[in-house]
């Protein structure tokens, strides 16, 4: 298992041929309290960078873009009525959607932990 | 995600700023001025504290300043005011507070803006002014280039303004100044809280009751602080301060009203006192008296999303049958009715309380209705 981070801080933690996405913990702390979350349709398929989701918080809207391209397998519809659990556990109960990856080779061009803690301290 | 564009430009800095920095604030820039959006706290939980407690928020950047008659006559600076706002000013009380807008001639508003006579012995023929940051300059200029002889504009870049809004304000503000305890809605006063000269009124952008309270600029760090000594008060950014206004269904200058909407299409029109509204003698008042009598073709709502989508400003508006009435000027989440709000401007014919409307929401047409305002109820002591 290993997870990857874009430059756009979303997360991509992977399993076999799947991948759990999410928004880091930076990321959950600059937007501020979640009121809501808008995810896709379980099945639709997704190129690198597009948008998969949408992150509301008090203030504004903001996109989550799929860190590789994948199939929607499932998505965390818990959110809908509690929103502010991507605010309390990112990580973890926090998560948006599940993908199948179709290119894992995409996931090379991603940030480890590692180098994403160093690209947070350097924005922050 | 997609973060926040930063800017170059140089910013400037309230007498508060160190307060917000040491406070750990998140600061961003809003109308030219490094200002706080948030506390470590968030958003939520500022905007509750002030429904339930008290909020202290820094609001410097406001334009502060006297119109003053070298009469020393009330009528004089009253009369060089109305020949720019729709607003009763004549008959204003010594310390009394109206809210105006200023217009231009074709009765569009260049921006909104609190008018108090200045009560203050030795003062008479002085209006005091509080003007939006992002206009202060084009309104200075405009005010001054449309003031008879022996008017004066004399902008107070000098002083600090500070609001403490919520249930709590009265109770933390008496302590330090009884007198403002009995001080009613709108109305204002002189207070010295420690040695420090304090201007008062009771005002506020939250729908609460409280207080704005101006001071020098010097003074601003020690008031401040004073104020927060006391557990019943927080400080508030400017996120919350458009959460709160939002629900009190209280126009935001540039986004609820501009150059391209009147006072009557914006609901204002309580704030032309009948006389005015009769007299006219403002610019655009042709406009104004015809929208009074003939009713404006559009109408700035309330508008509440049935699901929990917020709805953003320049989100289109339809019929349920895709007709296309308007447009959302300000829309989030509201944390005290805990659902999305939004006001806007909608065609005369679907601005009924009630009436079904669609939002296009990314593409897709979210329910909502069109609802009362505040969404959530003023608590003004009058």
């Amino acid at each position: 298992m290993t997870t990857r981070y874009t430059k756009d801080h979303e997360y991509i933690r992977v399993e076999g041929d799947a991948g759990i996405v999410g928004i880091s913990d930076y990321a959950q702390g600059q937007l501020g309290d979640v009121v809501f979350v808008e995810l896709p349709s379980v099945g639709k398929n997704l190129s690198k960078g597009d948008e998969a989701a949408v992150v509301e918080s008090v203030k504004a809207a903001s996109e989550v873009y799929a860190p590789v391209s994948g199939e929607v397998v499932e998505v965390n519809s818990d959110l809908e009525a509690a929103p502010g659990t991507v605010n309390e556990d990112p990580a973890g109960r926090g998560w948006f959607l599940k993908l199948r990856l179709t290119n894992p080779s995409e996931l090379d061009g991603l940030m480890t932990e590692e180098q994403y803690q160093t690209f947070v301290k350097s924005i922050s | 995600m997609a973060g926040p564009a930063n800017s170059d430009q140089p910013l400037l800095k309230t007498p508060l700023h160190a307060e917000h920095v040491a406070l750990g604030a998140r600061m961003v820039p809003f109308a030219g001025y490094d200002m706080p959006v948030q506390y470590p706290t968030g958003i939520m939980t500022e905007h509750n504290w002030t429904r339930e407690h008290a909020g202290l928020f820094d609001v410097s950047h406001m334009g502060q300043a006297f119109l003053v008659a070298e009469d020393k006559n009330h009528e004089t600076a009253a009369k060089a005011f109305e020949a720019l706002i729709p607003a009763d000013v004549l008959n204003l009380k010594p310390n009394q507070q109206r809210y105006s807008q200023l217009l231009d001639e074709n009765g569009g508003i260049l921006d909104d803006l609190m008018v108090t006579r200045v009560g203050a012995p030795g003062h008479e023929g002085w209006l005091y002014l509080v003007v939006n940051a992002s206009m202060k300059e084009q309104d200075y200029a405009h005010i001054q280039a449309r003031l008879p002889k022996g008017v004066t504009l004399n902008r107070k870049d000098g002083l600090a303004l500070m609001a403490l809004q919520g249930p709590s304000a009265e109770g933390v503000l008496a302590k330090l100044a009884p007198e403002t305890a009995t001080l009613p809605f709108m109305m204002s006063a002189d207070v010295q809280i420690d040695g420090m000269w304090c201007h008062v009124s009771r005002s506020g952008y939250t729908g609460e009751d409280g207080y704005e309270i101006s001071c020098k600029a010097e003074d601003a760090a020690k008031l401040w602080n004073k104020l927060l000594e006391n557990p019943e008060v927080k400080a508030i950014g400017l996120g919350a301060r458009d959460s709160l206004r939002l629900e009190a269904g209280l126009c935001l200058y540039g986004h609820d009203i501009d150059t391209t909407t009147s006072p009557i299409e914006a609901g204002l029109i309580w704030s032309i006192q009948k006389r005015r509204r009769e007299e006219g003698g403002f610019p655009g008042a042709a406009r104004v008296q015809r929208e009074i009598k003939e009713g404006a073709a559009r109408v700035r709502v309330g508008i509440q999303p049935e699901g929990r989508a917020p709805a953003r400003e320049g989100t289109v508006i339809t019929m349920p049958d895709g007709r296309e009435v308007g447009i959302v000027t300000s829309g989030g989440f509201g944390p005290t009715v805990n659902a999305p709000v939004a006001m806007g401007y909608v065609s005369k014919d679907a601005s009924a309380i009630g009436t079904d409307l669609h939002l296009i929401v990314r593409g897709k047409p979210l329910p909502a209705k069109v609802a009362a305002m505040p969404f959530a109820p003023h608590r003004y002591k009058r």
